[in-house]
């Protein structure tokens, strides 16, 4: 007992200092929080920026609920949420402005011995139905049918899904009620649904962990988490009938329709687009903050980074699959950003 | 007496020590006791924050949170209850307590009847570090390694060897994920497993060399002086490691979280996917976005304190019994 009592007070003590350290460290750092779907161009995108500016960014992925919480709580310079939010729900948040940062796709993936990346194709239909846990094997009629020339073993299907909260769930299954009345009756569109089926893993890292672990299993990340951890991705066929694979011309094909400009407060959902070659389970990605700031330098720096990366980010986008904001999209939201107003009610537009 | 000379002196001196000496007293006591009451206020504290906290989904949904297991976060539903979590929190605990126990009462009656002198002391070592490892390495281990290897070997020997027995076919039901239920209580098991022996080792030690010697000198072989001597006299204390042990598993979050699968289903089979109380709030607290959500998450952590609570209690009164029946 006492040894384990002393054990506690250590790992506070290191907790407490490690903790304490980037405060001083990191002064100068942009701090964000949210979504775990743009993590990895996040991520990218700062080190660049560090390497440029010497200012670095402190992102947290937490989950698109947390980002919309913690800056809700404005314990965060910005918040990140897959999930764009209502003119009520920006409200709610104590006046917020969101705007889109970049776009991907979130693709099936598996873990079969023998199949090569897209070698196998889905349906909507069939998705539904396998996530609904009444397509049980990967020999499965409809699974024959879609994929005559493949070698499908007799296997059960094992579901991964998320177990926390997510705007990758949310455009998902935002995806899967379009296309089945059957989903949408039985488990609905939202960041954390009653999953009918499967196990649960936390974050885009968790999937794509789990499915990696796991014979015959099934789980869907953002692209980026599936061409990281080297993962089978499957082929969708869209609305337009046609297979196609997720990458960032398929997305980019699917963003074309997307009218922005009229999206009041840029709320905008691009799941199941038409176009030969759209991919169909797109989303883009949020940026929320604040309209009134009280840390008038923080929110600045931020403001200044998301204008580098509209500007010099685009190529590290593409490399992760990603697809960056036509211009027109970046100029609006710039513009938008003048409604961000300092402590002295000035506009803080940092470009 | 060599202060005879200074007494006059050291009358005054005395006065002021000894009241010097009652002031410190009297500060330390109020020190203490003041530390001793922080404890009481903590834990009311902590309790009176959980029943406000949960207040909301326990009014809301009544007898119902604890019969249904309809956990759906989706904001349009909203519709909680905790059978799910309630259930995997003791399926798991009492798996590892089943596995962990004996085992960890054998590694203690090798240490402390059978071992060589040598090996005694590299083996206690061994277990003392593995008491020390972080959950969350379990946790990694319970991934990557574990979960594969029971995959594989469930759904190719267990699952197809029990399909025709009546019971064991639903307990064993596969598929098998590699992660569920009984993943989670195995890594429970030997994460408990060193509290277990490590404290059955050291009440083992406390039996008086002399009652063992009486009863080998009355021809009883090894088996039966730790049946008739060692167990009876030390059982207090090997309840006591057992119930710490069995503490850890109620509450231990994150080794769980790594293996049990995450899904709020009560399922029969122990190969599914479950859930536990710790590992559901720290999979939904982030990101419970509305006041019911993380009610329902807080009313998960009241039923948690109660559970142990009630562990708590009925390890005392056990013991109470016991001792009063054996009269020690």
């Amino acid at each position: 007992m006492y040894k384990q009592a002393a054990r506690l007070v250590r790992a506070a003590a290191v907790l407490a200092t490690i903790c304490a350290m980037p405060s001083f460290s990191q002064a100068a750092d942009i701090t964000g929080a949210g979504a775990t779907f743009p993590f990895p161009i996040y991520a990218k995108w700062a080190e660049a920026y560090k390497a440029q500016t010497g200012i670095g960014l402190n992102y947290q992925s937490i989950g698109s609920g947390g980002g919309i919480k913690q800056i809700t709580a404005r314990t965060v310079a910005f918040g990140a949420s897959d999930v764009p939010l209502t003119a009520k729900e920006l409200a709610d948040g104590g006046n917020l402005i969101q705007w889109p940062m970049v776009m991907g796709g979130i693709v099936p993936v598996v873990n079969l011995d023998g199949i090569k990346p897209n070698e196998l194709t889905l349906d909507s239909d069939t998705l539904a139905k396998i996530f609904l846990g009444e397509v049980k094997t990967w020999d499965a009629a409809e699974l024959k049918k879609l994929n005559p020339n493949a070698k499908l073993p007799s296997t059960p299907i094992l579901v991964v899904h998320r177990a926390d909260g997510s705007g990758t769930t949310f455009n998902f299954t935002n995806y899967l009620s379009k296309v089945s009345a059957d989903w949408k009756s039985k488990v609905g569109s939202s960041t954390s649904v009653e999953w009918p089926t499967g196990l649960g893993a936390k974050g885009n890292e968790g999937v794509a962990n789990n499915v990696a672990q796991t014979k015959g299993a099934i789980g869907y990340v953002e692209t980026a988490y599936a061409k990281q951890n080297k993962l089978t991705t499957m082929k969708m066929i869209n609305k337009d009938g046609k297979a196609v694979e997720a990458n960032g011309q398929t997305v980019q094909a699917a963003a074309a329709n997307a009218d922005w400009a009229k999206a009041d407060g840029f709320y905008l959902i691009i799941t199941d687009q038409p176009g030969a070659s759209a991919w169909p389970i797109s989303a883009s990605t949020f940026i929320l903050m604040p309209k009134e700031v009280k840390d008038a330098t923080a929110a600045g720096e931020a403001l200044k980074f998301f204008a580098w990366a509209y500007k010099d980010g685009d190529k590290a986008a593409e490399e992760l699959d990603y697809v960056p904001m036509p211009a027109n999209v970046k100029e609006l939201v710039m513009k938008s950003w003048a409604q961000i107003k300092g402590p002295d009610g000035k506009p803080l537009n940092a470009m | 007496m060599v202060n005879i000379p200074m007494s006059s002196v050291s009358v005054a001196s005395r006065d002021l020590a000894v009241k010097r000496f009652a002031a410190r007293d009297a500060v330390f006591r109020l020190l203490t006791r003041s530390a001793a009451y922080l404890v009481l206020t903590l834990l009311g504290g902590f309790l009176v924050t959980l029943v406000v906290g949960s207040w909301l989904a326990l009014s809301t949904f009544g007898v119902s949170f604890f019969t249904s297991q309809s956990w759906n976060p989706n904001p349009d539903i909203l519709k909680f209850g905790a059978l799910a979590p309630i259930y995997g929190t003791l399926v798991t605990s009492a798996i590892a307590m089943v596995l962990a126990v004996p085992v960890g009462l054998g590694i203690a009656i090798f240490l402390t009847e059978l071992c060589p002198l040598r090996l005694r002391r590299s083996i206690g070592t061994a277990i003392e570090l593995l008491a020390g490892v972080p959950s969350i390495i379990y946790g990694m281990w319970g991934l990557f390694v574990l979960a594969p290897v029971l995959q594989n070997l469930e759904n190719s020997y267990l699952v197809p060897a029990v399909a025709e027995i009546p019971v064991l076919s639903t307990i064993f039901a596969g598929p098998s994920y590699g992660q569920g239920v009984l993943t989670a209580g195995i890594i429970l098991a030997i994460m408990v497993l060193p509290f277990i022996a490590a404290v059955s080792r050291d009440v083992f030690e406390t039996v008086p060399p002399v009652l063992k010697e009486a009863a080998f000198g009355l021809g009883a072989t090894t088996r039966e002086v730790v049946r008739k001597v060692v167990l009876p006299y030390s059982r207090v204390g090997v309840i006591g490691g057992a119930m710490l042990a069995l503490g850890r598993a109620l509450g231990e979050t994150m080794a769980v979280t790594f293996v049990i699968g995450n899904d709020p289903k009560v399922r029969a089979s122990l190969l599914a996917p479950g859930t536990t109380i710790s590992s559901s709030i720290a999979n939904e607290f982030a990101e419970a976005k509305d006041a019911m959500h993380s009610s329902a998450l807080v009313a998960l952590g009241l039923i948690l304190f109660v559970i142990t609570l009630i562990v708590l209690a009925a390890a005392r009164l056990m013991l109470l019994r016991m001792s009063k029946r054996s009269g020690v």
